[in-house]
């Protein structure tokens, strides 16, 4: 069903992870990627692992939500390592058969695009699953505040966010519920060709559209009588605040990119 | 058999998921042609979903059913075929309006069962006349209408595929109270006129009481009961129990017999009970 569809992956719970400071989770993240794009050898690579599995372990959350979260990227996985394996031709030749080729630096670089794509992966959806989408528009609105300087407009920006991020549900919910609608009047959405598909669309998309601008203009006037005006003088609920063990986390990750560098320098992987 | 026909109907949400629910639990149904049924259950007892189970919007998780004594998902192929002879109107159906004009849009079903345009123009003028919208109304576009007139617009897409069973979930819902009377007036005319097969989904049991003969009460994605109107409301206790209640009327003229006084009928609409009262009078007064 068309409900299975997760955007805000959010999962629950009460681990470090979840407890750290989202503005801190996004500088984790960046520093985690950047992490993983300065490692060239094995042993790098390997550090980045050892990170991804302590924040993992940490986070408390389920292997099998892991793994969903790599499968769809998979084909694009196998793609990049398959073209690696045989586009690049440094190194010893390991097969050759035609013009086919292996080299043993096409089977160390697939390797090593192949994990760093997962990495990535893993690191991401971490973020995700730990944050709840709100908290995490919050962080960048925080982060991006700075900018209000040049007339950066960091809290309007962030208010689209958490207003989109809120409404996906509630769309995915009602295009549902219109196909069903229009199923029961006979639309045929499954057979014919392309074109023919795609008019078959009209019933869905136009009530689609109206509904999202009725929800639009609901929402507008409901934020206005609630005297919403922008984020000037606004104050919140919920402040964001850095604790001890914010300050913890971001050493060990500092920590780890110095060792990835050092790696770098003297491993001889 | 009847027109419409389950065997230990279930169907579950998100099976293999933390969030699995069942929605509808070893339902086993039968229910005749010709029939008016409400169906009534608080929010979340699994009305909605055992009538998408009518015409193939669902496909149940295990157990059977069948329209018009054939199985459904028996032949993929008669789906849709299927499908035509179960109108469904779903809440809200005015959300579902697209075309550029009343009449367009109420040919869309036929349009696709590929019906002439022949056909397809008198089912949209008999249909328009029995839900009431005057002909100039035709060619407007849905946008324009008011709030009760989209609906009975969106109604009429239905109903002029001429189903032999019309299922409408909460068809009342969000309108005021003479908007009500409007389309549940309708829904009563077309059965009249049409004698087919129609399902009223509703919680409220005033609207059910005065338009259907017949009450499937479903509580906890099971059928709690299937019986006639008065036979349901003599359960007022059990009812209450669930979260429903029996008609205010029937619960004061219930209260009227327990203090003595003799009439024999169940008493379900205020109209229903102006009459008897009069009568009651008139029989005082000599």
């Amino acid at each position: 069903m068309i409900k299975d569809i997760t955007l805000g992956q959010f999962f629950p719970g009460k681990s470090v992870i979840h407890r750290l400071d989202p503005r801190i989770k996004l500088l984790l993240t960046v520093i985690y990627i950047v992490m993983l794009f300065v490692a060239d050898t094995f042993a790098g690579l390997g550090a980045g692992v050892l990170f991804m599995l302590i924040s993992f372990l940490l986070s408390g959350i389920p292997l099998k939500m892991m793994l969903k979260s790599i499968k769809p990227l998979l084909p694009i996985i196998l793609f990049t390592g398959i073209l690696n394996l045989f586009f690049i031709s440094t190194g010893d030749i390991l097969f050759e058969w035609g013009i086919i080729k292996i080299t043993s630096g096409g089977v160390t670089t697939m390797i090593f695009m192949a994990s760093r794509i997962v990495l990535l992966i893993c690191g991401t959806s971490l973020l995700t699953y730990t944050t709840s989408p709100i908290t995490l528009t919050d962080a960048i609105e925080r982060i991006l505040s700075p900018l209000k300087v040049i007339k950066f407009p960091a809290h309007e920006i962030a208010m689209m966010m958490t207003i989109a991020l809120r409404f996906i549900p509630t769309l995915i919910e009602e295009t549902d519920k219109i196909m069903s609608a229009q199923k029961a009047r006979g639309a045929d959405l499954e057979s014919g060709n392309i074109i023919r598909r795609a008019k078959a669309l009209i019933p869905i998309l136009i009530p689609l559209f109206v509904s999202a601008f009725r929800r639009a203009e609901e929402l507008a006037l409901a934020m206005e009588c609630r005297c919403y005006r922008g984020g000037e003088g606004r104050t919140r609920l919920k402040q964001l605040k850095t604790a001890p063990r914010d300050y913890v986390a971001t050493a060990v990750a500092v920590l780890f990119l110095a060792a990835v560098i050092v790696l770098n320098r003297f491993s001889p992987l | 058999m009847g027109i419409i026909r389950t065997e230990n109907l279930t169907y579950v949400y998100g099976e293999g998921t933390p969030f699995r629910k069942v929605a509808v639990d070893g339902v086993s149904l039968d229910i005749d042609e010709g029939e008016i049924v409400g169906i009534i259950g608080h929010t979340g007892s699994g009305k909605s979903t055992l009538i998408q189970h009518f015409n193939g919007l669902l496909k149940p998780t295990s157990g059977k059913v069948f329209i018009d004594g054939e199985e459904l998902f028996a032949d993929k192929s008669r789906l849709k075929e299927i499908r035509f002879k179960v109108g469904l109107v779903f809440q809200y159906p005015e959300h579902q309006l697209f075309e550029e004009t009343v009449y367009k849009d109420i040919a869309f079903g036929p349009k696709n069962m590929g019906l002439s345009d022949g056909e397809t123009d008198r089912r949209i003028r008999e249909t328009a006349r029995l839900v009431g919208l005057r002909e100039e109304l035709l060619e407007k576009s849905p946008f324009e209408l008011s709030g009760g007139q989209k609906r009975r617009v969106a109604i009429a897409g239905v109903m002029a595929m001429e189903p032999k069973v019309l299922i409408l979930d909460e068809p009342t819902a969000g309108l005021d109270p003479r908007g009500r009377d409007r389309i549940l007036g309708l829904i009563k005319e077309y059965h009249a006129e049409k004698g087919t097969t129609v399902l009223l989904v509703s919680h409220s049991m005033e609207d059910v009481a005065k338009t259907v003969s017949k009450i499937l009460v479903m509580n906890d994605a099971k059928v709690f009961m299937y019986s006639d109107r008065s036979s349901v409301f003599a359960k007022s206790a059990e009812l209450t129990s669930m979260g429903l209640t029996v008609p205010q009327v029937t619960r004061v003229f219930d209260r009227l017999r327990e203090m003595g006084i003799e009439f024999e009928d169940e008493v379900f609409s205020v109209d229903y009970a102006k009459d008897l009262v009069m009568r009651l009078l008139a029989e005082k007064r000599g």
